[in-house]
């Protein structure tokens, strides 16, 4: 297979869009689409502050890199969530993080949720029935808080993750097959901040496949952590996403034009605003003053509140 | 006349001379799923496997 733009090689071949690339085209092409993406969806501008959530994955890996070589002005967020599973997985994620940054000299913000909070995610999650069967509804809802909390304490103007498009498809498919509402009409490319206490939120890489992006770490050099979350085994999304492959492989370009498809639809009105009354109702915490559904306290901080009287209990 | 796939602690074994996608779908192993490198040199789907060659899949499928 021969590249298309100087008939070297190919390294990489993209069916959906009839494009095969050697390793140098491919590297100018994902940054090229990123940009277009930015621009798109006006996600932000180079006047702009941008933090970066960064897991040590290929995906956030990969989107500060990108970020970072388009001359966006670009720092990173680590969230240690304290995840052993016989990997060091925390630790490792963190050193790939720490790695990256220091190659490049980007600044690297860590928030260690154990030390910070005096539990893991495991045991966080032992504290409620969010997480009594897998800890990764609260592990999501911690980093969701402390991405925003991080963000806005320290002034960025957009936060940005790693999302990508199998990412997207499969909450999509999700979403869809329960016909949950609010997270349709909420899902997109962007997330406004809409009220004070939130942070405006950005996914440049929703269009791109988790097989580019991991291509683009691998042809790049960037070093990230292959292993998998230990929770993430048997996971929804990863169900989701088998189910999304196999009718891909049937027929290419299934999961972009499933993802852009809605999102031209809800473009069109597909959704009436009245479908997510949540977001016309939110309130801000008095803790912490993030924002909330319901007045009084938000779900994380009663969250902590209850793990943290477990933890009195424990030690009288 | 055997390839080896090897993906995270899995091996796998096809016959040499067959393509990369032909060889994933013997060993049942979904092409969107993984990247097929070959001596760090990454591989398209049309590359021919030769006999004794090691070919290290990293999966790229990830959840949570």
């Amino acid at each position: 297979m021969k590249c298309r733009k100087c008939g070297e090689k190919a390294a990489f071949n993209m069916p959906h869009h009839k494009l095969a690339l050697c390793r140098e085209h491919y590297l100018e092409w994902l940054p090229e689409q990123t940009e277009r993406t930015i621009h798109k969806y006006q996600m932000f501008t180079r006047r702009e502050r941008i933090l970066a959530a960064v897991s040590g994955g290929k995906d956030s890996l990969s989107l500060w890199d990108i970020l970072w070589r388009l001359g966006y002005s670009v720092d990173g967020l680590y969230i240690g969530l304290g995840i052993d599973g016989g990997i060091q997985y925390s630790d490792e994620s963190r050193r790939m993080c720490e790695i990256f940054a220091g190659e490049r000299g980007l600044k690297l913000h860590v928030v260690d949720i154990p030390q910070t909070y005096g539990r893991n995610i495991a045991q966080l999650a032992d504290a409620t029935l969010r997480g009594a069967k897998k800890p990764c509804a609260v592990c999501g809802l911690t980093k969701r808080h402390v991405m925003n909390r991080i963000a806005r304490e320290a002034g960025y103007d957009v936060l940005v993750t790693g999302h990508n498009l199998d990412d997207e498809a499969a909450t999509l498919l999700s979403n869809t097959m329960n016909w949950i509402p609010g997270y349709l009409v909420r899902q997109g490319p962007v997330l406004e901040a809409g009220r004070p206490g939130l942070v405006r939120k950005a996914k440049p890489l929703c269009r791109f496949y988790e097989r580019e992006t991991a291509a683009y770490a691998l042809l790049r050099g960037i070093e990230y952590i292959y292993d998998e979350c230990p929770y993430a085994e048997g996971t929804k999304s990863i169900y989701f996403k088998e189910i999304l492959n196999k009718m891909e492989a049937d027929k290419p370009g299934t999961k972009l034009n499933f993802y852009i498809s809605y999102l031209t639809a809800k473009n069109n009105g597909l959704f009436s605003s009245q479908a997510d009354p949540e977001l016309e109702m939110l309130h801000n915490c008095p803790t912490c003053g993030q924002a909330t559904t319901a007045p009084g306290e938000c779900t994380f901080c009663r969250l902590i509140s209850k793990s943290s009287s477990n933890l009195e209990n424990e030690r009288c | 006349m055997t390839v080896r796939l090897i993906l995270r602690s899995k091996m796998f074994e096809v016959t040499a001379g067959m393509t990369v996608r032909h060889s994933l779908e013997k060993a049942g192993v979904p092409l969107e799923s993984v990247l097929a490198i070959r001596a760090g040199e990454m591989l398209t789907e049309d590359e021919i496997l030769h006999d004794g060659e090691e070919i290290k899949l990293v999966a790229v499928v990830s959840g949570g």
